[in-house]
C-alpha cells in the first residue's frame, strides 16, 4: 500500500455536532498522523461513536472544520462520496448486505465505482478474505456466519477499497466475548501493516497495546488524551480515574 | 341456473374478461404511482414527503365509489361547463383506469415505503460509507431486500384492486358486476345469477392466491440464489 502521501491524513478542529438542542461534541481537536492508531474511550453517551462518524460525514456536524487527505470534507458541496472511498468504516453490527454472498459483499463498491475491474476486484476481494482468514466463506451468506466472523468480512470489504484510513465503531461490541479476540486480532496486523486508524472501543486490553494514543471522551468532550501509559497507568482527570475503576 | 350459464355464460365470461383487463390496466398504473409516490416518501426531501404524504392520505380518506363519480362525470363537467373548455370526455374504462390506479397506487406506495423502511438503516450507512452514491446504494442494497419484504402484501393488494373493480359498476363499465345486473333485470333470476358471479370472481381469485403462494415459496427457497 502507498503510504506518506500526508503527513496528517485526518485534521480535525473544534468540532461541534447539536442534535436538536442537545450538544453532543464539544469543540474536539485532533490530528492524526500517517499510520497512527488512535483509540477513543469513555461512557457510553458520550459522543464517540457521533464523532467518528462526522469524519466521513454520515453524521452532519454543525461547526468545525475536519480534513482527510488534505480535502474539506466539511465545506459544502465537496465529493464525499470520493472522499468516503478513501476512509474505511467498520460498524458495530456489521451491516453486511443482507442480499448478497461474502463475495459480492466485496467487490459491490470496487466494481460499482468502478475503481478496479471486475477481475481485479476479485483479486483484491479473495486476498482479502484470506488476510482475514475467512478464505473457505467466500460464497458464504451473511446470516450463515457466526458474529466474529461477520466482523471480519465486513473488514476485509472496507480494505477492499483500498483505504488510507480505517474508522472502527465499536468493533467488537456486538459480539460474544469468545469471538473479540479474532476481530481484534485482524486489527492489530492492520495496526502494524501501518494503517492509520482511528478506534472508538471499549477493549482496554487493545487500547493499551495497540494505540499511539489514547483520547478520553465524557459528555461530548476529549477530557484527557495521550499515551496508553499515561492515560491506563497514571489517569489525571477525576472522569478517567472513576471510569477507569469501573471497567478494568 | 343452467339456463344462466348456457344464455348468458358467454356474456359473463366476457365480463369477466373486462373485469381482468380494467385490473390490469389498473395494477400497471397503481405500481408506476405507487413506486414513485413510495420512494418519495422516504426521500430526506422535505416537500417530496410532505407530498407523497398528502396524496395518500386524500386517495385513502375519500371512499372509491365518490372517486369514481368525481372522475367519470366531476372532471369533464369541470372542463366542459365550469372552465368552458369543451370537448373532454372520458371513458368509462379510462375513468375506472384512473380510479384505480390512484387508489391501488395510493396503497402500494405505502407497502413500498414500509417495506423500505423495513431495512436496517446500517444496510444505507454501510453502503455509502463505501463511496456509492445514495441512488446506486439504494438499487443495489436497500431495494432488492425491501422487495422480498414487500411481494406478499402487494400481490395481496392485487386481490384486493381486483375485487374493487366491482365498484366501477356504477360508472357503467361493462365488468362484471355491472353485467350480472342487466342478466338479473332481464331473467329475475338473482340467486343464481349472484351465485354464479361470486363462483366466478372466487375461481380467479384463489388461483391468484396460489400463485402468490408459489412466489412466497420461490423467495424463501431461492434466497440464496437471489
Amino acid at each position: 500500500m502507498e503510504r506518506g502521501k500526508y503527513e496528517f491524513p485526518i485534521r480535525v478542529s473544534h468540532l461541534y455536532k447539536d442534535f436538536g438542542d442537545q450538544r453532543v461534541i464539544r469543540d474536539i481537536s485532533l490530528n492524526v498522523r500517517e499510520g497512527e492508531v488512535v483509540c477513543i474511550i469513555g461512557p457510553s453517551g458520550s459522543g464517540k461513536s457521533t464523532f467518528l462518524r462526522c469524519l466521513n460525514r454520515l453524521e452532519e456536524s454543525t461547526e468545525g472544520k475536519i480534513v482527510i487527505n488534505d480535502v474539506e470534507v466539511t465545506r459544502p458541496g465537496v465529493d464525499i462520496n470520493n472522499v468516503r472511498r478513501q476512509i474505511g468504516m467498520v460498524f458495530q453490527h456489521f451491516n453486511l448486505f443482507s442480499n448478497m454472498n461474502v463475495l459480492r459483499n466485496l467487490m459491490l463498491a470496487p466494481v460499482d465505482l468502478k475503481v478496479a475491474s471486475v477481475q481485479s476486484a476479485r483479486q483484491t476481494a479473495l486476498a482479502m478474505l484470506e488476510r482475514v482468514g475467512l478464505s473457505e466463506k467466500v460464497s458464504a451468506f451473511p446470516d450463515e456466519l457466526s458474529g466474529g466472523q461477520k466482523q471480519r468480512v465486513a473488514i476485509a470489504r472496507a480494505l477492499c477499497m483500498k483505504p488510507d484510513i480505517m474508522l472502527f465503531d465499536e468493533p467488537t461490541s456486538a459480539l460474544d466475548p469468545e469471538m473479540v479476540g479474532e476481530v481484534l486480532e485482524v486489527m492489530k496486523e492492520l495496526a502494524a501493516d501501518g494503517m492509520t486508524m482511528i478506534v472508538v472501543t471499549h477493549e482496554m486490553g487493545f487500547a493499551r497495546e495497540v494505540a499511539d494514543r489514547v483520547l478520553f471522551m465524557d459528555g461530548g468532550v476529549v477530557l484527557e488524551e495521550g499515551t496508553p501509559e499515561e492515560i491506563f497507568s497514571h489517569p489525571q482527570h477525576p472522569r478517567l480515574c472513576d471510569f477507569l475503576s469501573k471497567v478494568l | 341456473m343452467g339456463k344462466i350459464i348456457t344464455v348468458y355464460g358467454p356474456l359473463l365470461l366476457q365480463a369477466m374478461g373486462h373485469t381482468l383487463l380494467l385490473a390490469l390496466y389498473g395494477l400497471f398504473f397503481a405500481c408506476i404511482i405507487g413506486m414513485i409516490v413510495g420512494i418519495m416518501s422516504v426521500l430526506r426531501s422535505r416537500i417530496c414527503r410532505v407530498i407523497a404524504g398528502i396524496f395518500v392520505n386524500l386517495i385513502r380518506g375519500v371512499p372509491m365509489i365518490v372517486l369514481a363519480y368525481f372522475v367519470y362525470f366531476g372532471v369533464p363537467y369541470l372542463f366542459n361547463t365550469i372552465l368552458n373548455m369543451g370537448g373532454v370526455t372520458l371513458s368509462a374504462l379510462q375513468a375506472g383506469t384512473i380510479c384505480l390506479s390512484l387508489n391501488c397506487g395510493a396503497y402500494m406506495a405505502e407497502i413500498i415505503r414500509a417495506g423500505i423502511e423495513s431495512v436496517p438503516a446500517g444496510q444505507m450507512e454501510a453502503a455509502r460509507s463505501l463511496g456509492l452514491p445514495y441512488w446506486r446504494s439504494m438499487q443495489r442494497v436497500v431495494l432488492p431486500q425491501a422487495i422480498r419484504t414487500m411481494i406478499p402484501s402487494i400481490i395481496n393488494q392485487f386481490i384486493i384492486t381486483l375485487k374493487d373493480t366491482s365498484i366501477l359498476s356504477v360508472i357503467g363499465f361493462p365488468e362484471l358486476v355491472n353485467t350480472a345486473k342487466n342478466v338479473v333485470s332481464k331473467t329475475f333470476m338473482s340467486f343464481q345469477t349472484w351465485a354464479i358471479v361470486g363462483i366466478m370472481y372466487l375461481i380467479v381469485i384463489l388461483i391468484l392466491q396460489q400463485a402468490a403462494k408459489a412466489v412466497e415459496r420461490r423467495l424463501k427457497n431461492g434466497k440464496r440464489k437471489v
